[in-house]
């Protein structure tokens, strides 16, 4: 399904949702890829924040605009409705405060994107259910013990959960990815069970909320 | 290369200062490497240190030595000479060349001693920017400093913000902790406590070298790390296998600071020292510039910020660039921040290290038209 040919799916999707010429804040953004992406093809007015000393150099060093440090303080600082869209990539499962983390999102955007794994993929529910043992695969690789996912979700618990926290889906895709993640094509019937990861288009204002 | 010097505030101008006083004519040092283009748009002016000068770099400089920066600076290099116009001046208030305290006072014929009027840092970033006129620049591509250097940085961004592009602002603070004042304080005494230094008019007679000396000595320890110095010297003695049990320098550690005191005296005046640490203390910049506010102080900057930080300096910690990175956050300027691993303390800046260049590097060229 990709256009972007060089991008993960699930980065893939975000790209075609960021409006050209947004103000973006990428959570998370390792090594710059999608922020690199956005810059080039859409003329997007990017910021980044990472963890990994090695991994801001690179971003500096190719002339992005990142942050050195932790995404639940950093978000803090920023006034409100600073960029059109704040990106959280596949990292809302290692965030210790879920609802504080997408709170601070729609605060400081006007619009956030979320990617995250599908623990509700038919191969993870088979492999607790056949061993008795927590699940191991190849999107999920961890042991439970090594494991930097300290939260469990699926797509539905997501949906469930943008109720709770009083935030509103504007646009879903689901995606089964292969190839270690590096290719991924779109799931529509029962993504539940079938998808892998989800990516979800949320507003926390109600201007934004579907009609 | 090419070391010049420009004066300004020719009689009867003056240069107004910060305090109120006024001083004329001031005399800046500078050099200049690489070449301005047409447009007038790859100047990069770099803001020296507290003991800097305007030799940033290069090995046929004033004293034949290489630029306190040759690593960073020069053809191919992080801040490519080829490719930028670069500028490297004397701080005023300094000894290398620009108007200070070991200058003439053209009124009495003598040195000015401490009849030198107190600078602060803007007053330094004023006197620079009369140089950039003089030199006809209208905008800096960037700016760019180390510790007291980034004060000035800072200074450039919210003193001429319109003239600024962008900014590197490396291990530096928007002000003094009570600790970095106090270790200048220590430092002043041991100059001032020197019977050489007879209120600052020793420039007749023998000079107040020891005091100096020890002065450097305290400055050398901010600089380094624990983890640094333990592994530079530990306990190991100097070329000895006991204990002289006497005063003499024992230790490699207690060696290697007398040598760098007796080093510094060579090449600096005590009144400068006195009255740069001074200027830095003063360095205040949300009270000067924001009210008391740090991100007030940045509201009319528009410059790319690029601020670097060391995990092991304790004299500028990264917490207080993490706060001038907070101040623009607050602003929505376009910032970037890394925080280099080191063991090497405050002076990590200014010494060779492969992961700092590229991060200049590649800031610059973005920054680039």
């Amino acid at each position: 399904m990709t256009t972007h040919t060089n991008l993960r799916p699930d980065l893939a999707v975000i790209a075609n949702w960021v409006e050209p010429g947004a103000k973006v804040l990428d959570l998370g953004c390792g090594e710059g890829r999608l922020l690199h992406y956005l810059a080039k093809h859409k003329a997007v007015d990017g910021t980044g924040i990472e963890i990994s000393e090695a991994k801001v150099a690179r971003c500096i060093e190719e002339g992005l605009a990142v942050l050195q440090g932790d995404i639940s303080k950093e978000v803090l600082d920023y006034p409100d409705n600073a960029f059109d869209f704040v990106i959280l990539s596949q990292t809302l499962q290692q965030v210790y405060d879920p609802a504080g983390m997408i709170r601070a999102m729609l605060r400081i955007g006007k619009k956030g994107i979320v990617s995250l794994p599908n623990f509700g993929y038919w191969a993870v529910r088979l492999q607790l259910l056949a061993t008795g043992r927590a699940p191991v695969t190849k999107h999920l690789p961890y042991q439970w013990h090594d494991t930097p996912n300290i939260r469990v979700m699926t797509i539905k618990d997501f949906r469930q959960f943008s109720m709770q926290a009083g935030f509103w889906i504007l646009r879903e895709s689901f995606l089964l990815s292969d190839n270690n993640g590096a290719t991924g094509r779109t799931i529509r019937f029962l993504p539940n069970l079938l998808a892998t990861s989800g990516v979800f288009l949320i507003t926390g204002s109600s201007a934004n909320q579907p009609a | 290369m090419e070391a010049r010097t420009f004066t300004f505030a020719h009689p009867p101008q003056k240069m107004c200062l910060e305090s109120g006083a006024t001083l004329g004519p001031v005399t800046i040092a500078y050099e200049t490497y690489g070449a301005l283009n047409a447009e007038g748009s790859n100047a990069v002016l770099i803001c020296h240190a507290l003991t800097g000068d305007a030799h940033v770099a290069g090995n046929n400089g004033a004293g034949n030595r290489p630029g306190w920066w040759d690593t960073m600076v020069g053809p191919g290099k992080g801040i490519d000479t080829e490719k930028y116009f670069v500028i490297c001046s004397n701080i005023l208030g300094g000894c290398m060349g620009s108007t200070g305290p070991c200058s003439i006072n053209p009124e009495t014929g003598r040195p000015y001693g401490l009849s030198f009027p107190l600078v602060t840092i803007g007053d330094m970033v004023k006197a620079q920017n009369a140089l950039i006129d003089h030199l006809k620049i209208e905008r800096l591509l960037a700016v760019v400093g180390g510790s007291v250097g980034g004060m000035q940085v800072l200074e450039w961004c919210v003193r001429y913000p319109q003239m600024v592009v962008s900014a590197i602002l490396l291990a530096t603070t928007m002000r003094h902790s009570a600790q970095a004042i106090a270790f200048n304080e220590v430092a002043r005494q041991a100059i001032m406590a020197d019977p050489n230094w007879k209120g600052g008019d020793y420039y007749q007679g023998p000079k107040p070298d020891l005091g100096l000396a020890v002065a450097r000595m305290i400055g050398h320890i901010t600089y380094l790390s624990d983890k640094s110095m333990s592994f530079k010297f530990g306990r190991k003695l100097q070329d000895k296998s006991d204990f002289s049990f006497n005063f003499e320098a024992d230790f490699q550690v207690e060696s290697y600071l007398r040598h760098q005191g007796k080093k510094f005296v060579e090449r600096f005046d005590a009144n400068s020292f006195l009255y740069i640490t001074r200027a830095a203390d003063y360095f205040d910049l949300k009270r000067q510039h924001g009210q008391g506010s740090a991100a007030k102080a940045f509201s009319c900057s528009q410059a790319r910020f690029l601020v670097v930080s060391y995990t092991s300096d304790w004299l500028y910690p990264t917490l207080q660039s993490r706060a001038i990175v907070t101040a623009m956050k607050k602003n929505g300027l376009k910032a970037s921040f890394c925080e280099i691993d080191s063991t090497l303390g405050h002076d990590a800046f200014l010494l060779p290290d492969k992961r700092l260049s590229p991060l200049i590097k590649g800031f610059l060229e973005k920054a680039l038209p």
